[in-house]
Formats: structure tokens, sequence, C-alpha cells
């Protein structure tokens, strides 16, 4: 315990709060990667999810995309991209390849947002005579919230996770002080960033299972039912599972 | 491609040390994980706390969790324990919420009759729940196997040596062949390992291959 002692004390310790290379400063740049690698893959995946959500085609990509980017290793990605880059641009490079771990769960979230609607709520929107775009934004999107959100955050944890690694390439972050830490055996300053990190990431995924859970809509979450799993006995009727048949 | 032919044993010893070293996380993981997904899905109070629990520890970026490991366990930091053990609680963060939605996805009436039968809660948790359970079971097994292959890369920061060493050698060298190979080699062994899931899956749960077979034939018929 000892060890946490020191690690908490040079968490602690003002001179690591000051100049450059500072613990604030790290944290900024860690947030900084995470939000614009972020803020990229939205911008990509989310309007291509709500499509193969919406048109119901290409559904085999989504299954496709996320099934092999959970086999690609992050860590050789990133030295794979500087390489092909050029160490100059790593910056960019870095970004990428944590934009390109934030797409799949994103893009999901938002085609399984749109898949778990109820085919007659929309086929109710469509019959009172709502235009295709009034149910993207009035039906679909609304009802798909809570999804998307759930695929958020797990985009966000998974790029705040591996840009830890991106300090491996010369580029800084919350991972830079244990990189150093482990080339200057300085056990209380590696321990001090990991426990960082670890606060950090916990503080983002509370943040986002907030998210997840108030984006639930009002009417959802009034009609709601109990949850299945949690009342092994009896039978709940369902869509699929109509309970007078 | 010459840098491949002429490092072809330090390939083949890697890829093979990712192999056993990837087991042994995948297989505890999974054994760990079913009796802590029994309790979650079994009671309503452990349900929350357990996968809380799990998602909590599945936060932790693998890195951190290598350097927080050694001291609170008191193990080597450059050990094959100190990633061995990660990997395996990354394994469990996964598998506990599959097996505890693999039971859950069980028909709640083909328990009842089970147990109308006279099953004990022992003997039907292991010949109707699991069996039936399988199929999902398995789809949660095979994300662990994947996860597990591609975190194990990283190991090669605290010196346990994986096919991550093509990453952070090949990088210092500048060999992008090394980089390059590294990240097939490791989504290679991804692939295998889930290809031997899915064919051991079929073995031992010959019905859901037949039903699969069945369930394709009018399908593909309808849309004739």
């Amino acid at each position: 315990m000892n060890l946490f002692a020191e690690a908490i004390a040079w968490l602690l310790d003002p001179l690591n709060w000051q100049g450059s290379g500072s613990i604030a400063e790290r944290v900024g740049e860690h947030l900084a990667y995470t939000a614009i690698a972020v803020l990229v893959a939205i911008i990509i995946a989310v309007p291509l999810g709500w499509w193969i959500g919406h048109t119901g085609q290409g559904k085999e990509i989504v299954v496709g995309i996320t099934g092999a980017a959970r086999a690609l290793p992050s860590f050789g990605l990133i030295f794979l991209f500087v390489m092909l880059v050029g160490v100059g641009a790593r910056v960019p490079a870095a970004v990428v390849v944590l934009m390109l771990l934030a797409i799949p769960p994103l893009l999901a979230g938002a085609y399984a947002g749109f898949e778990v609607i109820d085919r007659r709520t929309i086929d109710a929107a469509r019959a009172m005579g709502m235009t295709e775009w009034q149910i993207l934004w009035k039906v679909e999107v609304p009802l798909g919230l809570p999804l998307l959100f759930g695929g958020l955050r797990s985009a966000v944890l998974q790029v705040v996770a591996t840009a830890v690694l991106i300090a491996y390439i010369g580029l800084g972050g919350l991972g830079y002080d244990i990189v150093q830490g482990i080339a200057l055996r300085r056990y209380d300053q590696m321990l001090g960033s990991a426990l960082l990190i670890i606060a950090l990431a916990l503080l983002l995924d509370a943040i986002f299972a907030l998210l997840e859970r108030y984006s639930v809509p009002r009417g959802v979450r009034a009609g709601r039912d109990t949850d299945v799993r949690t009342t092994p006995t009896g039978r709940r009727a369902t869509a699929d599972n109509p309970a007078t048949t | 491609m010459t840098w491949v032919v002429n490092n072809l044993e330090l390939i083949l010893q890697l890829t093979l040390q990712h192999i056993r070293l990837s087991l042994l996380p995948i297989i505890l993981g999974f054994v760990i994980a079913l009796p802590l997904g029994w309790v979650a899905y079994r009671y309503r109070l452990t349900r929350g706390l357990v996968l809380t629990l799990v998602g909590l520890l599945y936060t932790i970026p693998s890195l951190a969790l290598f350097v927080v490991l050694p001291p609170l366990l008191g193990i080597g930091f450059l050990s094959e324990a100190n990633v061995l053990i990660a990997l395996t609680i990354y394994a469990v963060a996964i598998m506990a919420r599959s097996v505890a939605d693999a039971l859950a996805s069980v028909d709640p009436d083909i328990r009842q009759a089970a147990t109308a039968m006279g099953y004990s809660s022992w003997g039907r948790f292991w010949t109707v729940d699991v069996p039936l359970a399988g199929p999902v079971l398995l789809a949660g097994l095979r994300v662990v196997a994947v996860s597990t292959v591609s975190l194990l890369t990283v190991g090669i920061v605290v010196g346990v040596q994986s096919l991550g060493y093509l990453f952070t050698n090949g990088y210092q060298r500048g060999i992008l062949a090394s980089v390059l190979t590294g990240v097939v080699m490791t989504v290679l062994v991804a692939l295998l390992f889930d290809r031997v899931l899915a064919m051991i899956g079929g073995r031992l749960m010959p019905w859901t291959r037949a039903s699969a077979q069945n369930t394709a034939a009018p399908t593909s018929e309808a849309a004739a």
C-alpha cells in the first residue's frame, strides 16, 4: 500500500501541476485527442448508421465492420499509421486511428437504435401522413437515441483507453507519464498517472451512462415494463411472442 | 517481403507464444464468469451489483491495469502473471454479462417443465439451462477470444513477449514490414480462435447446425 501512498503524493505534488508537461496539460491533451477523434467519427458513422437503419439496406456492412474491428490490434495500428504517413504527421495519424476505433460502436448504435423500433410504430407514423423525413426526425431518431448514446459511450471509452498508447509514438496524453515512468523506473509517477487514467475513464463512463439513461423519450419511459431478465418465471407478451396465441 | 522471409522463425515463434498466452485468459475467463453470470441472472439484487462491477472493470484501460495490478497483488511488474491476470479480468468482464444474457434467453416454460419433471436445480442448470443457453454463451466467448488476442499485444510494454514485439521493435528500427506482419498475424490468430470456437460449438450443439439449415431453406424459398 506504500506505493499507493507515494502515487497519491506524486499526484498531489504542486510541482507536477506546473509548467509544460504538467498533469493538467496531459489531461487536456488526452481529452482533446478523444474529443476530436469521437467528433469526426460521429460525423461519419451516425448518418451512415441512420441511413442503413432507415432503409434497411446494407445491414451486413454494420455486422461485418463491428466484427472485423474487434480483431484489429489498435496498438499495432497506431505504429502502422505513423510509419505510413511519416513521423512528421503523427498527430493526424493518431487521430485517424482513434477515429477508426470509434466508428464501429457508433455505427452499430445508430443502426441498432432504428432496428429495434417496432415496425408498427413506423407504419403508424406513415399512416398518419408523415413524410419520410418527418418519420426519420420525429420518430426514429428520438426512439433510437438511447442505443446511439450507448454506442457513443463505448466509443468514448475505447478511445480514452487507446489514447493512453499514443505516448509510444512520442505524443502526449496521460500515457506519457506512464511511458516515461517505465523508462525512468519511477513507480510513483506510473501508478499516479494510471490511477488518474482510471478515474478519468470511470468519470466519462458515468457521464455517458447518465446521458444514455436520460435520452429515453418520456413516452417510452412511462410505458416501460419491468426487465424480462429479472423475472425468470412468467412470460411477457412481446411483438414476436403475443400472449394470446 | 524479404523481411518476412528472413524472419520467418521469429514470426512463427511469436505467433505460437501469442496463442499460448491467449489460451489461459480465455479459458479462465469463461470458468470464472459462469458462476458470476449465474448470480447476476438469478437475483435482482446481485444482478445490478455484478454487472456494474464488471462494467467498471472493463472501463479500465489496459496499460493502467498493468501498472495498478502488481502493487495490489504483489506480483512482478514485468511478469507474465501480470498480463495474464489483467486479460482474465477483461475476459470475465465481457463474459459475465454474456452468461447472464444467455441464461435469460432460455425459455422460462422449458425451465418450468424441467423442474416439473423432477430435475434438481443443479441438474437442471447443467443439463437444461447451459445447453439451451449455449448459442449465446458461444457468441460471448468468441468476442472474449478475439478481444483477448488483440489486447495481448499491449503486454509487450511490460516486457511480455507476443506478436506485440513486432510493433514496438519494428517501430523503433523503422521496419514497416515488421509492424504490418504483427497486425496481420494478430488478426489471423484472432480469426483462428474464432473459427475453432465456432467449430467446437457446432460439435457440442449439433441442433444449432440443424436448425440453421432448416430455417435457411424456407426463407430462400420465400425470397424466390
